[in-house]
């Protein structure tokens, strides 16, 4: 055990603070297919608040990065600390342990598409109900109150009896943001969960995730490929290109010779 | 600028020659073997003097044995129902181990070949191995229909859950579910729907084929229809017909019922 694993657990078993949320991805290499690695040994460290943007050409391991960090997608090698634990080492009744404090947010929602939104948000509690409550639908009564609440503060009042796949992408996302705060998460991560949607429900979205990490001091990590969304909630900007970080810094110290080095040419730059 | 072609040249529809040459083998085949069965024409209207004899001795149908047809019905609706709940039942789990995208390639394969053995006799062979094996009577009945519901459900059922939407299954498992909560929220939602129609499907087909374990021993109106038949007794072999038929049209309507009710 080193000496950085050593002090993330004794800090976790304090109660929790802004430094116990903090996530430090160690040397992370994912290879799909062996030799053709999509991430070359990324080193980064995500506060424990706020809202880190990851910005970054397609196909660039944006993606792959926020789900290893989950272990939807299992790491090559490297190491994902997280409150005294390394992620990329759990497995079985403590991968699922862990993930339950992970909120995730997806690109195209993945709602269970034929649920009412009420039972979608409770999807966020399986880590915690047992199978057989779950199938009888028999959920604690304060999670079924949190969700009600919860869907008020998305903006989804009386939506809770709705089937899924009746809802707008907008109403999905709010959805799918709720089921990531029902886990009572310690960390959200978000892939990509503004690029099927309009200009504008994109701007809403950004907001929830931004007052989500504010008002609920949880840090939100979000991987988006709209620059000026990124600038404008981000706290924090990681610019990846060609499986490597090459930013890492404020929105504000993101200059146009940053994004050439991230994305190639200029003639997108305005 | 590159000239163009000449507008002769160029082919919309390519000629299919592999599609040509198997349907001219087909139809070759078709007649060839026509010839071998010995089909004729003298044959053939001899047939329809037959028959016309045949249809004439139904009429009218003849319900005077009624409480015999009665009671063979109502066993040969039990054989079904019991059969297709317990068929059914088997079913789930061994469509689910055999879906290969949520089981390990390992197991999927074994229960494949498990499920193509269930397949590969037809109800009234497996009615006959258990009509020998256990005796005759429904049981026999009951145990072929649940062999034959599980070769035939439990291969839909996996085909069905192999095209789910894994991203859903994916965002359950991101909360940190367990299997069996994925199961049921994330799998089962997007299944139902199907297993219900593949479900009410083969009771459809249980009520048929229970009509048949009767005449091998298993049980059912089967067991009457043979003798009334036996017997030339044809005027009650289109009453237990007609009973049949209507009994098939009652289950096609409950069936319909059924899945507007879990649509």
């Amino acid at each position: 055990m080193t000496a950085e694993t050593g002090a993330a657990r004794a800090r976790a078993e304090a109660p929790d603070t802004v430094e116990d949320r903090a996530l430090v991805v160690r040397g992370l290499t994912k290879e799909y297919r062996s030799g053709q690695p999509v991430l070359r040994g990324i080193n980064l460290v995500f506060p424990g608040s706020g809202v880190t943007a990851i910005i970054g050409p397609s196909g660039t391991g944006k993606s792959t990065l926020i789900r290893c960090i989950n272990r939807l997608v299992q790491p090559t090698s490297g190491e994902i600390l997280f409150r005294g634990e390394d992620l990329a080492k759990l497995s079985g009744r403590a991968l699922k342990n862990a993930r339950r404090r992970i909120g995730m947010v997806f690109q195209e929602y993945n709602l269970v598409e034929r649920l009412t939104v009420m039972e979608n948000l409770l999807c966020g509690r399986l880590g915690y109900v047992p199978a057989w409550r779950a199938w009888l639908r028999r959920f604690p009564e304060h999670d079924i109150q949190r969700a009600f609440d919860l869907l008020d503060s998305v903006g989804l009042p009386g939506f809770a009896a709705q089937r899924a796949d009746a809802l707008s992408g907008g109403q999905r996302q709010r959805v799918g943001i709720a089921r990531a705060i029902m886990q009572e998460p310690d960390i959200i991560l978000a892939d990509e969960p503004t690029s099927s949607l309009d200009p504008k429900t994109s701007v809403e979205i950004m907001e929830i995730l931004q007052r989500v990490a504010q008002e609920r001091a949880v840090p939100v990590i979000v991987n988006i490929h709209n620059v000026e969304l990124a600038r404008r909630y981000a706290s924090r900007i990681v610019g990846m290109t060609g499986g490597h970080v090459v930013y890492d810094g404020s929105p504000e110290g993101l200059t146009d010779t940053d994004l050439k080095t991230i994305y190639g040419g200029e003639s997108w730059i305005e | 600028m590159t000239p163009q072609e000449p507008p002769t040249q160029r082919v919309a529809f390519a000629p299919n020659w592999g599609a040509r040459i198997g349907w001219l083998l087909l139809a070759i085949y078709v007649v060839y073997a026509g010839s071998q069965l010995g089909f004729s024409a003298e044959r053939f209207s001899a047939g329809l003097e037959h028959g016309h004899r045949f249809l004439a001795r139904m009429f009218p149908p003849n319900f005077s044995r009624w409480e015999l047809i009665a009671s063979g019905i109502v066993e040969s609706i039990q054989i079904a129902v019991i059969a297709t709940f317990f068929g059914i039942l088997l079913s789930l789990p061994v469509g689910l181990l055999a879906a290969r995208n949520l089981t390990p390639v390992w197991i999927s394969w074994p229960t494949r070949g498990f499920i193509a053995l269930c397949r590969s006799f037809h109800p009234i062979i497996v009615a006959i191995l258990f009509v020998k094996a256990i005796g005759f009577g429904a049981l026999a009945g009951v145990m072929a229909l649940i062999v034959a519901s599980i070769g035939f459900i439990s291969k839909l059922f996996a085909e069905a859950i192999e095209e789910i939407s894994l991203k859903q299954v994916e965002a359950v498992r991101a909360t940190g579910a367990g299997f069996l909560s994925t199961l049921i929220m994330g799998v089962q939602p997007q299944v139902l729907p199907r297993f219900i129609g593949f479900a009410t499907y083969q009771l459809d087909s249980n009520l048929r084929n229970s009509t048949m374990v009767g005449i091998v021993g298993g049980g059912g109106i089967g067991a009457a229809l043979f003798t009334a038949y036996q017997r030339f007794d044809f005027d009650v072999v289109l009453a237990i017909l007609i009973i049949i038929v209507s009994l098939i049209m009652v289950a096609e309507i409950v069936s319909g019922w059924a899945r507007r009710v879990f649509q």
